[in-house]
């Protein structure tokens, strides 16, 4: 081997042990912030180490990493931490995109030669899978991104026959990869193959508008995963080391982020992906409730609180959309000036992402020790003097727990109406994403505190300081 | 051995690696770790590279390697850079105790 490749092999090498110790270390707290930076390391000596390949020209990387670093950069650095899952999905989307294209380039190279290249079937048969779950990424991860970014509506898009297209363009995305695969050479194949683009590309639409915005947690570790898939899938193109290594271990940190995410709703993947959960027939099999609804104004939700030992506060996605973080961390102080003991309950698929609250919390720099998982709050709940909802809803359902009939039934939840007291700070009595009633509004220690969180946290707020 | 078996050797194993490494993750962390791997997915800029420095003369092989060096640098740049802005806040807080 040549003296140049084989320092490029050794510095892809050197780049592979980097991203695994980078991933190691980003899954410990204390470590994960250096995980990242050996990680980012690793990405710039696999860059610099491809440069430097017999007979490359620059202009065309130079021109495409200026355009994509520079609008990459200043999108990350502007992104409110509460647009974070939309930009995790669009980031996402454009990493499947950029594995379809090598796929595509490599293909556009090889067209012609593939027979008297001796190309091998592995290679052929990688460069159809990097086109599909690069395209599939790609268009999957556009639709969660609107649909998270509230482009288009969240809730599940059913149509008739769904199943049935979706079954047709599997059979011709099939069908294609046999004759492009069979002889890539010949102008079938060729043909066949923009097909196949195409049709992958609208397949990643369908498979993505059918799941309602609160399994979107899943559906991004699941396109995570993908991306990683679609990495692997162009190293097998180029047979590179590095690319094979990195795509498999994102590919497998995808799925144990969409398995976490499944057990925590207590569904299948199946029934995430092809359910449709959340859909207005979903809706229907609930009766209507029966009770009560108890109001309170914050006022004497105040006084409530003043009188409280123990809170803990159980933030959803509505704090997200009502950007009440901050105010909430500020009542958490004010309450532990007053004695209380405060906690804050993080259910694992509250929000739009995996560790969603997490990183809103943290955001509005919530103490590390107040944070507290649903394993450990629920066999203590009931000492709690009060447990504060805030745009929380499928999360902390009991119909999960007490009506086997429910959709949601068997899903893990906070147990808040076990606490002595519940609030629920909420804009109105629509259910929540999945659809479903909640039998925790009717509740005999429920109250609710109608309009916006922020609103209703800064009048609590102004109460404590009044004093 | 054949070049390929190698490589699909290569492939399983990392992905057993991938599994070994990430089994518990405190749920704290499941957003830089998705944010994190997936800025990691980007390294598809290596074949982007490739793609685009040994496009040869063909017009539509100058421009797939121009996207897809595009695609990846956004994947590249964003992903690391959101993942650390992400993660300094986790950081702030604990030295605030």
């Amino acid at each position: 081997m040549e003296l140049r490749e084989t320092i490029i092999t050794l510095s892809y090498i050197a780049s592979a042990v980097l991203f695994i110790l980078g991933l190691k270390m980003l899954s410990k707290p204390t470590t994960a912030v250096r995980g990242n930076m050996i990680s980012a390391v690793g990405m710039l000596i696999a860059i610099v180490a491809t440069l430097l390949y017999q007979g490359m020209s620059y202009h065309l990387i130079i021109l495409g990493m200026v355009i994509g670093g520079l609008v990459g950069s200043i999108a990350a650095l502007r992104v409110p931490m509460t647009s974070m899952p939309e930009f995790v999905a669009l980031f996402n989307g454009t990493g499947g995109l950029a594995s379809m294209l090598v796929g595509w380039a490599e293909y556009n190279k090889l067209f012609g030669h593939y027979e008297a290249d001796a190309v091998p079937l592995v290679t052929v048969i990688a460069t159809y899978l990097a086109i599909l779950i690069g395209a599939v990424t790609f268009t999957g991860s556009m639709v969660a991104y609107a649909k998270l970014a509230e482009r288009i509506s969240g809730k599940p898009v059913l149509f008739k026959m769904q199943q049935v297209v979706n079954a047709a363009i599997m059979a011709i995305v099939l069908i294609c990869g046999a004759v492009f695969i069979i002889n890539p050479d010949t102008s079938l194949a060729l043909v066949l193959f923009y097909v196949a683009i195409a049709v992958s590309l609208v397949l990643g639409v369908l498979v993505t508008i059918p799941i309602g915005g609160a399994d979107m947690p899943v559906v991004i570790s699941l396109l995570n995963s993908y991306s990683g898939l679609a990495a692997c899938a162009a190293g097998f193109v180029i047979q590179n080391t590095v690319l094979i290594v990195s795509g498999s271990l994102v590919g497998a940190s995808g799925i144990i982020l969409t398995s976490i995410m499944c057990k925590a709703m207590n569904r299948s993947l199946a029934n995430v992906l092809f359910s449709g959960f959340g859909s207005a027939e979903g809706a229907e099999s609930t009766g209507a409730m029966q009770g009560e609804v108890k109001a309170l104004s914050p006022e004497d939700a105040y006084y409530v609180l003043e009188a409280a030992r123990s809170v803990v506060f159980v933030p959803g996605y509505g704090m997200a959309v009502a950007q009440a973080q901050h105010a909430c961390r500020e009542l958490g102080e004010l309450l532990e000036q007053n004695g209380a003991e405060v906690k804050y309950a993080v259910h694992p698929v509250a929000g739009r992402m995996p560790g969603h609250m997490n990183v809103l919390l943290a955001e509005a720099n919530v103490p590390y020790d107040q944070l507290v998982e649903m394993d450990d709050i629920n066999p203590i709940i009931d000492t709690v003097d009060v447990a504060v909802v805030i745009g929380a809803n499928d999360v902390v359902n009991p119909a999960a727990r007490e009506d086997p009939k429910s959709p949601i039934a068997g899903m893990p939840i906070i147990n808040v109406d076990y606490a002595r007291t519940c609030f629920v700070l909420k804009r109105s009595m629509r259910s929540g994403f999945a659809g479903v009633e909640n039998p925790l509004f009717f509740k005999e220690n429920t109250r609710m505190i109608f309009g916006d969180a922020k609103a209703t946290l800064t009048a609590l707020i102004s109460q404590f300081k009044g004093d | 051995m054949d070049p390929m078996l190698l490589l699909l050797f290569i492939f399983v194993i990392a992905i057993f690696l991938g599994f070994e490494l990430i089994s518990k993750v405190p749920s704290q962390l499941h957003t830089p770790l998705m944010s994190g791997s997936n800025a990691i997915s980007g390294i598809s800029i290596v074949g982007a590279l490739m793609a685009a420095g040994l496009a040869g003369d063909t017009v539509l092989g100058a421009i797939l390697g121009l996207l897809a060096v595009i695609c990846a640098s956004i994947n590249v740049f964003g992903g690391y850079l959101v993942t650390n802005r992400m993660l300094e806040m986790f950081k702030h807080k604990e030295r605030g105790k």
